[in-house]
């Protein structure tokens, strides 16, 4: 009798220990989204994956509040004040709508977004540099210099730059005076065509013939679901075509530099870890995504009147073969 | 259970969605207009206040401008259903996507944010109140006056002309009343309401985005329902209540649903929610008046 006693008293003494442990370490981290999507959703499971990886696992030291608006800001909205009203360690907030109601309604707890293309227009950090508030995290605006420095990898006398773009879209737009500036900066020439609709990206790409040495396509929606146009034309006049995304190059463009959403989702987790740990997020700057994956296709480098160089191609993470 | 800020976010939300709900009441009920416009005039008034108040106007200033884009976009509605003969149902929808393009065109790009503008919230943050509870304070003040006047309004002669022309448009000709002009008016005022409510949410929320009309018309719906259901709308006064009670409820069901993890829902369950809820408001009068009439049944 005596001895079970004792047994209980241990066994319950050194639950306590192990809950005071614990009650010491665990975390709240309050994940909202906008809306669930594949792109947005593996950004989750990315943030979820890496906190795990760096030793918040959830169920055991960590608490995963998860909630998706369904498209609904109105709800985004409620599930912003659900959080803070919860006092969770980080909020985590997935595309800007989110993070804006989040920004809007959250004083003191520390937010880390993800998957905000342009953080300062959405006014939710200062500066890029200097986030200056409760609020920081990455964004996926293209990483333009990156892939700047790749197309002059592959071209090093490329000197006018050719695009097609949407001039009716609004982030299409803005890339497109980002790209011309950078381009400036290198000592280029930006030369733009005009495409409103997908029937006339075709056009707008004949029109770069014999002014662009190169093409580079932004992720305008209206220019890359007409993507063969521009390839067509790269391929007809010797014009290589370069792509910021990875699945333009499946489709015949020579290379590309992109992210997946899941990756971006581990850097995102990296930040959200960081403020676990202590960080302050007024002085963390904004990340870029910087796992960046290489796709090139040298059977269309062939079209373009190019040659990948064999280094080049080594460092791809996936060689696309389109032999047409 | 619910935290302190989450039921004032409930009530917030609830309060501007009851401005939905009068402009729903005014088309759905008091015209039999059923008018998908507000999925769009909502994010017009949103556009219409952030561009202004970006621009420097007085925000109170850019709320009223939202109210009158909202009411354009209703007359243009009612006016391809009065002038054109286009089915009603069908004029709003083409006026709807019709905004979407508008919306894109008035804030140049899909998201314009106002987290850093003053706003018509600005000046009551000075107030010795918790921050979560100045837009409560303000939009009970805003929907207590839209209330009062509306209820004036449908009492007026022109109110009264507007009943009649959706009770029974013939008769309400028959007595010298402009139908058409009276459904140009209703769904121009409901659609302002509209505006006024996406106008407010926009700088409670810090932004105005050119997707948040989605499901408007819904949930202004499900309010609307949900509140007749619980106050019986027998005068207009208790009609107009009812929208406002009806929308506060919805948005504290929502609350709860996102607070419900104990009972296994999720977040993918919401839309699910907001279904049964409409259903339920719905049904629920029908078998309460089926059960009292069975027991009066009974007892006589």
């Amino acid at each position: 009798m005596a001895k079970r006693t004792l047994r209980t008293l241990l066994g319950a003494s050194l639950l306590a220990a192990a809950s005071l442990v614990q009650a010491q370490e665990a975390k709240t981290v309050a994940i909202t989204q906008i809306v669930e999507h594949p792109a947005l959703d593996a950004v989750y499971q990315g943030v979820k994956d890496q906190l795990a990886e760096q030793g918040y696992k959830e169920g055991e030291n960590l608490t995963v509040m998860h909630e998706s608006a369904q498209g609904n800001s109105a709800i985004a909205s409620q599930i912003a004040r659900k959080f803070i009203g919860e006092q969770p360690d980080v909020i985590v907030a997935i595309a800007t709508p989110s993070a804006q109601t989040v920004a809007a309604a959250a004083r003191n707890i520390p937010v880390v977004f993800s998957a905000v293309t342009d953080p300062v227009g959405a006014k939710l950090v200062q500066s890029l540099e200097a986030p200056g508030a409760n609020i920081t995290g990455v964004s996926d605006m293209l990483p333009l210099e990156k892939h700047l420095d790749m197309l002059q990898r592959v071209m090093p006398d490329a000197k006018r730059i050719g695009t097609v773009y949407n001039p009716g879209e609004a982030n299409a737009v803005s890339l497109v005076n980002m790209l011309e500036e950078r381009l400036a900066a290198r000592g280029l020439e930006l030369v733009k065509a005009a495409a409103t609709k997908t029937s006339e990206v075709l056009g707008a790409a004949r029109s770069l013939v014999g002014e662009a040495d190169a093409i580079y396509l932004t992720t305008d929606n209206t220019v890359i679901s007409a993507a063969e146009a521009v390839i067509s034309v790269g391929e007809r006049a010797d014009i290589p075509v370069f792509a910021a995304d990875t699945a333009t190059v499946e489709r015949g463009a020579v290379a590309a530099l992109g992210f997946n959403y899941y990756e971006h989702g581990r850097q995102t987790g990296k930040m959200v870890y960081r403020v676990l740990q202590g960080a302050d997020t007024a002085t963390m700057p904004v990340e870029t995504m910087d796992t960046l994956d290489l796709f090139v296709n040298p059977a269309a480098a062939e079209r373009m009147g190019i040659t990948l160089s064999e280094d080049f191609v080594k460092e791809a993470k996936e060689v696309v073969k389109n032999d047409k | 259970m619910l935290s302190e800020i989450a039921f004032y976010g409930a009530l917030e939300t609830g309060l501007i969605y009851g401005l939905v709900a009068f402009g729903i009441y005014i088309s759905f009920r008091v015209l039999d207009f059923p008018d998908l416009t507000v999925d769009g005039s909502f994010p017009l008034g949103a556009a219409v206040a952030a561009m202004l108040i970006i621009a420097g106007w007085n925000p109170w200033i850019a709320t009223g401008a939202a109210v009158l884009a909202g009411m354009a976009a209703g007359a243009v509605t009612a006016l391809l259903n009065v002038k054109l003969n286009i089915l009603n149902l069908l004029a709003s929808i083409l006026t709807m996507i019709a905004l979407y393009s508008v919306n894109l065109r008035i804030m140049g790009r899909p998201n314009v944010a106002l987290l850093t503008e003053e706003t018509v919230l600005t000046p009551w943050y000075e107030l010795d109140l918790a921050f979560h509870q100045v837009p409560v304070l303000l939009f009970l003040v805003v929907v207590f006056i839209s209330l009062i006047l509306l209820w004036r309004f449908m009492k007026s002669e022109t109110g009264l002309a507007m009943r009649a022309t959706g009770a029974n448009p013939r008769m309400a000709r028959a007595q010298g009343i402009a139908t058409g002009g009276m459904i140009v008016l209703g769904v121009a005022l409901s659609n302002g309401l509209v505006g006024l409510a996406g106008a407010l949410f926009a700088q409670s929320q810090g932004a105005a985005d050119v997707t948040m009309g989605v499901g408007v018309i819904v949930i202004g719906l499900a309010s609307l329902i949900g509140g007749e259901a619980l106050v019986t709308p027998s005068t207009v006064i208790r009609a107009l209540i009812a929208c406002v009670v009806g929308a506060i409820i919805y948005r504290l069901a929502i609350a709860f649903a996102l607070n419900a993890d104990v009972l296994g829902l999720q977040a993918q369950d919401l839309n699910l929610i907001t279904a049964v809820l409409v259903t339920l408001a719905i049904v629920l009068p029908g078998v309460r008046n089926s059960v009292i009439g069975k027991l009066t049944r009974k007892k006589a």
